[in-house]
């Protein structure tokens, strides 16, 4: 008997080959063959095509629409999330888990009910539809109600990685700090931050890739004007239902680099700072 | 110390650290203005309508129809990423393999990947002439424009949710369990299906419970390779964005309180998920 001994945590040979063949296969067939398809198609008629669709000026509007979003709804939702793990973290009040539950709420609703109901509040039928309409405001199928819908998605990304996180690394720190006669603002900046700034950053990563990508509940406050409200999502959604296929996957393909660099930037931070992000610790 | 200095501590404590006051209310207000009252917006809507109103609202076919496609796919889909989720966390945690960091890092594609990019990937992936779907349509299967598109996306959307609660729930378990198991005579097969799988059983359902609420909800990826067809692939969301643009905000609302409520369940079974998974620990 020269059987090689197996250790009884280890899998068989057979169960090995299949678990992992199995788990192999549909990784590859279902997340990689789409994102080689956009690639594929953006290039399909070569560079020049892919380029030109770039650089239109539709295309580029809608680029700059959804930075501009991005970059109202991020910092917004950053300052709020860094406020809500402030309060939950460091002091002690009544109904605090129905807080928490209350910011992931935005998570588990459907990103058309999201657009809805900014639609229900700002629409012509809405709540203040009629007065809106009087002074000649517009928040819906304009900027505003793109912001707005990109907030709510985006709402918790930033606190639910924040507020573990402060919630583990406790009050003894700050404490001291306040005690020697530090500011609160100095307690925050020169205590606080430097304890959160990978997770923050992690929170930070993920708000603007979906902010970015967001396509559901925009899309219900938009209005869909091309060159005007159109967001890069929404935009691919145009090209694409108008049959211009390179240019839908050149703008999907854009969206793509997005998605990978965030990940590639999400993998860096779990690995090196693993110590020091809050998802690491529930995940 | 005295009996006072003591009762006194926690709320001296409290009190060291400023701007509770501020944080605290900017936090009340930020949420209260864009969500609560947003969505209590929505609630109120269908009041309109009266109980009745709201019911004749749900209860035609083609929204009944939307509401069983939207769940009931959705719950297929979260079974079939449990399984697989199960054996690519196995996969991840236990074996050893070069590339490992990277397939690991792919799980999280479609969370990365905006859900306009992955319907339009999947769409013409699986259409009649699409790489997958020209070699179905072979053996007579058509995904893509069918119910079973549907399926395939809320697949795709949902896969890192159940990846990626068993995964660190398995890293955690010690390999004595199955030691112990194997060493009563337990194949391997019986000591993963009867020792391992029912200590996982919460993080599974966990998974399966996030994947199922993403799926119902689901919106981008899912309309563009539905075809959405009234009755037979069109999903409920759809259907709201369809009200909508038919100005019956009333209709769009009911259809938007019953996917609230649900979205409210599954929460609820969350949490209870988790305090169940925290007593078994």
């Amino acid at each position: 008997m020269t059987a090689k001994f197996r250790k009884p945590t280890e899998d068989p040979i057979w169960l090995k080959a299949l678990l992992g063949g199995l788990a192999f296969g549909f990784i590859a067939v279902l997340l990689l063959l789409p994102l080689v398809l956009v690639f594929k198609e953006a290039l399909a008629h070569g560079l020049s095509a892919f380029w030109a669709t770039m650089t239109e000026p539709d295309t580029l509007a809608a680029v700059r629409l959804s930075l501009t979003a991005a970059a109202i709804a991020v910092p917004l939702n950053t300052v709020f999330g860094i406020s809500a793990a402030w309060a939950i973290a460091k002091f002690d009040f009544k109904g605090k888990t129905f807080l928490v539950t209350l910011i992931d709420l935005p998570f588990s609703v459907s990103p058309v009910v999201s657009g809805l109901i900014y639609v229900l509040v700002f629409g012509a039928q809405g709540w203040f539809g009629a007065s809106l309409a009087d002074h000649n405001v517009r928040i819906l199928f304009a900027l505003p109600g793109i912001v707005l819908a990109t907030i709510f998605v985006t709402f918790p990304f930033v606190a639910r990685e924040l507020i573990p996180l402060m919630v583990d690394q406790g009050r003894d720190e700050e404490e001291a700090a306040a005690t020697l006669g530090a500011t609160g603002f100095q307690t925050f900046l020169r205590v606080t931050l430097p304890n959160i700034k990978w997770g923050l950053l992690y929170g930070i990563l993920l708000c603007n890739a979906r902010a970015l990508g967001e396509f559901g509940a925009v899309s219900v406050v938009s209005g869909h004007i091309r060159g005007v409200t159109n967001t890069m999502p929404l935009h691919v959604e145009l090209l694409y239902n108008n049959y211009d296929y390179v240019g839908a996957f050149a703008v999907a393909a854009l969206l793509a680099m997005l998605g990978l660099v965030t990940l590639v930037l999400k993998s860096l931070l779990e690995w090196r700072y693993a110590g020091e992000l809050a998802a690491m610790h529930r995940h | 110390m005295s009996a006072i200095g003591l009762k006194f501590a926690p709320l001296q404590s409290r009190h060291v650290l400023p701007g509770f006051k501020l944080s605290l209310g900017f936090t009340l207000f930020y949420l209260t203005s864009l969500v609560l009252i947003p969505l209590l917006a929505l609630v109120l809507r269908p009041a309109s309508l009266g109980l009745e109103g709201f019911w004749d609202a749900i209860s035609t076919p083609r929204v009944l129809a939307s509401l069983r496609l939207s769940f009931g796919m959705a719950l297929a889909a979260a079974i079939i990423d449990s399984i697989f989720g199960f054996i690519i966390a196995w996969v991840l945690v236990r074996y050893r393999f070069p590339g490992k960091r990277l397939l690991d890092a792919v799980i999280d594609l479609p969370f990365a990947l905006p859900t306009a990019v992955a319907g339009i990937a999947l769409s013409t992936l699986y259409a009649p002439n699409g790489w997958i779907g020209s070699l179905l349509i072979g053996y007579g299967i058509k995904i893509a424009y069918t119910p079973w598109g549907v399926l395939v996306a809320m697949i795709f959307i949902g896969l890192p949710f159940t990846v990626r609660t068993v995964q660190p729930v398995l890293s955690e378990l010690g390999l004595e369990i199955e030691e112990a198991a194997a060493t009563l005579g337990a194949t391997r097969l019986q000591t993963i299906s009867r020792v391992v799988l029912p200590m996982l059983m919460p993080a599974i359902l966990t998974g399966a419970a996030m994947a199922f609420a993403r799926g119902a909800g689901e919106y981008g990826s899912i309309i563009f390779i539905a075809g959405n067809i009234p009755a037979v692939s069109e999903i409920a969301p759809l259907l709201i964005v369809t009200k909508l643009e038919q100005y019956d905000y009333a209709g769009a609302a009911a259809i938007g309180v019953v996917m609230l409520a649900a979205s409210f369940v599954m929460l609820l079974a969350l949490n209870g998920l988790q305090s169940w998974a925290a007593k078994r620990r």
